[in-house]
């Protein structure tokens, strides 16, 4: 275990605890940075799926995990985004004026959600965003003149100062990449800061944090716009990658799958947004593999138990119409959001921190040390 | 004129297919302070409960009816039993997410065991109509109408009228004051959920003859109910219907008069101007509580 010598009050705040974060993020990048030339293109693809949902977690975290905004309405900020980047580059405008742009107005149109929500608390806020989302999906389908209604809208290759950069290029993936690392640095900053802080204090208690001087509404606004400029911005670049959108793509499902990310993850920290993508998105071929493989491996298994080769055929022909029954992926969501509500709620960085744990103290660990502190329902009805 | 009162029916018909989800949601909600958003997929799973033993079984329609509610009650109390019991007193974000997770899972499995195809029930109400003059009311829309009423008024029985009643009360009103009265809590909680999974049962099986059952009925009507909830103010069950005919009527309305896309969008309009103007809603109250 690292004993940290602490001879500055600036260190409490520091983005790198202390020098082993610099080597281990190092060789992270390092590894990313090979990536894209020792991968092959799907697994480099579902790479920059990951880094594209990872910026929307982090988006759904400053306002979800950090300032304690449910919000179900993020598909309609990555929508605004994306169709943002698809009008401008249509028109001619270069991608370094409407990558930003994407964000401007997204986070413009967050604040403006922002300013009712301040009303709203717990369960009202997100059925508010859930309403949010699907007038924003209705208008796409709607406004013909500008997104074409639901034949959708096509994206040509991205140009970076004159040099095309197609989807499926390592040039695209260091720019999500780098768009991602930005975020992720930019969010660090922003949570040290007096701003972040504020976000904090009105998670934990809203009445403590207005009674210690917070403008509680200015702030959670600022919470909404930050959140909606970093979506905006993902959705342009989810716009690129996929290079066709339409109005059927960004419905709620799609909300609730970001929310599913940070819940995977990990709600209280920014890891947990990174490692709940790579779960979402790596759970799809994975699911593919396990489809194709699993039936096999079962009926083997019974035939290694005993079973005579016409019912162990007959059992692997089971597994197999059930490993193809349209739905099966729904099912599986569900049962893994609800088993990490149940039986995981801190998620996968949760996880990793108990493991850590468990090692740094090896001899000595408590399993009592993350035990879970249940509390009476505290109504949200008199406030 | 004609044409007006004609959509009028139909959309309180609607609403009061919306009004026994929200209904659903409030009775949930009042108790336990979470938010079931698997309630349409309860009703859903009602509707495919029905249809099996109508269809399938050839069960007479009443007895079937019958079935589908209690059968729809005992799986309310086991999805609290096993999933909702366990994260009490969790953050309220991730009860609802467990509920989503859940209604998902319910998606999904009924799609599989009964497939994606449009069910439909035989039921006495399926065909005829009522014409009083030149105004011509179809059964099947009568009937919701009707059943909600009855319903409305049995549950008003029962929470006023009954010991049960009144433990449920207690416990919406105050959880810990609830236990220290001796009341049972786990278990009102879990009979809430029953009695919630019934309604939306009911009117999955009332909704059969007029849009045909499917997996994603649910969805789709639980996201219009969420607006029945929220203008009746959550957690005031006279407000869910009287919410729920109001939207029902304000989207058939707006289908009926206006552009095209209006009939989607109206509910969440009238659902964010209600939120921006008087959160409460039209029959809730918030109360303050003393720092």
């Amino acid at each position: 275990m690292r004993f940290i010598f602490k001879t500055d009050y600036d260190q409490d705040i520091r983005i790198f605890k202390h020098s082993g974060y610099w080597y281990s993020y190092s060789i992270l990048l390092l590894v990313l940075a090979m990536a894209p030339f020792v991968l092959g293109n799907y697994l480099q693809s579902q790479l920059v799926f990951v880094f594209i949902y990872a910026t929307v977690g982090i988006s759904l975290l400053i306002l979800v995990g950090f300032t304690g905004q449910a919000s179900l309405g993020h598909a309609a900020f990555l929508a605004i985004g994306a169709y943002t980047s698809a009008y401008c580059q249509q028109h001619g405008v270069p991608f370094v004026v409407y990558f930003p742009l994407a964000g401007i107005l997204t986070g413009m149109v967050g604040v403006l959600v922002g300013f009712p929500a301040l009303r709203l608390q717990g369960i009202y806020l997100v059925i508010a965003t859930i309403s949010f989302g699907a007038i924003v999906e209705e208008i796409l389908a709607r406004w013909e003149s500008v997104t074409h209604g639901n034949e959708g809208m096509k994206l040509r290759t991205l140009e970076l100062f004159g040099q095309a950069v197609p989807r499926d290029s390592p040039g695209f993936y260091f720019l999500c990449l780098a768009v991602l690392i930005l975020v992720i640095l930019a969010t660090l900053n922003l949570l040290r800061s007096p701003t972040g802080r504020a976000f904090v204090a009105i998670r934990d208690s809203e009445t403590a944090a207005k009674s210690m001087g917070i403008d509680v509404a200015a702030y959670k606004v600022r919470s909404f716009g930050i959140s909606a400029t970093i979506t905006g911005l993902a959705g342009c670049l989810y716009a690129h990658k996929l290079s066709f959108i339409s109005p059927e793509m960004f419905t709620l499902l799609l909300s609730i799958e970001f929310i599913i990310v940070i819940i995977i993850g990990g709600i209280f920290s920014l890891h947990g947004a990174v490692l709940g993508a790579i779960f979402i998105v790596m759970i799809d071929p994975f699911l593919t593999t396990l489809k194709d493989d699993l039936p096999g491996m079962i009926g083997n298994l019974v035939h290694v138990f005993g079973a005579d080769v016409p019912t162990a055929s007959k059992v692997q022909d089971q597994a197999a119409s059930i490993a193809s029954a349209p739905g099966l992926k729904g099912a599986i969501y569900g049962l893994i959001i609800v088993g990490f509500i149940l039986f995981e709620p801190t998620g996968l960085y949760g996880r990793w921190l108990k493991i850590k744990l468990y090692f740094q103290t090896f001899p000595m660990y408590k399993a009592a040390t993350f035990k879970r502190q249940k509390t009476y329902v505290k109504s949200e009805r008199n406030r | 004129m004609l044409d007006f009162i004609q959509q009028l029916v139909s959309g309180v018909a609607l609403g009061c297919i919306y009004g026994l989800i929200a209904l659903g949601f409030v009775l949930i909600y009042k108790t336990t302070e979470v938010v079931n958003f698997a309630q349409g997929e309860l009703l859903m799973l009602g509707g495919f409960f029905a249809f099996t033993f109508i269809a399938l079984l050839g069960l007479n329609y009443w007895i079937g009816f019958a079935l589908a509610v209690v059968c729809m009650a005992a799986f309310g109390a086991a999805s609290e039993r096993f999933v909702l019991r366990p994260v009490l007193g969790s953050p309220q974000f991730s009860i609802v997410m467990a509920t989503v997770g859940l209604g998902f899972f319910l998606r999904s499995v009924a799609g599989m065991i009964w497939g994606t195809d449009d069910l439909k029930i035989d039921t006495p109400f399926s065909t005829g109509v009522l014409r009083i003059g030149d105004l011509v009311l179809a059964h099947d829309k009568l009937s919701v109408i009707v059943a909600t009423a009855i319903l409305c008024i049995a549950l008003y029985l029962f929470f006023t009228k009954t010991q049960l009643g009144t433990a449920m009360r207690a416990t919406s009103e105050n959880m810990l004051a609830a236990y220290y009265m001796g009341i049972p809590v786990k278990t009102v909680v879990s009979l809430t959920w029953a009695i919630s999974a019934a309604v939306a049962a009911c009117a999955g099986v009332l909704l059969a003859p007029i849009t045909f059952i499917h997996s994603n009925v649910g969805l789709v009507l639980a996201l219009k109910a969420f607006p029945a909830a929220v203008l009746g103010g959550f957690g005031s069950i006279p407000g869910a219907v009287v919410g729920g005919i109001i939207i029902g009527v304000i989207e058939n309305m707006a289908g009926f008069y206006l552009a095209q896309g209006w009939k989607d969008v109206a509910p969440h309009i009238v659902l964010l101007t209600m939120l921006l103007l008087k959160p409460e809603g039209l029959f809730g109250h918030i109360g303050r509580k003393k720092v």
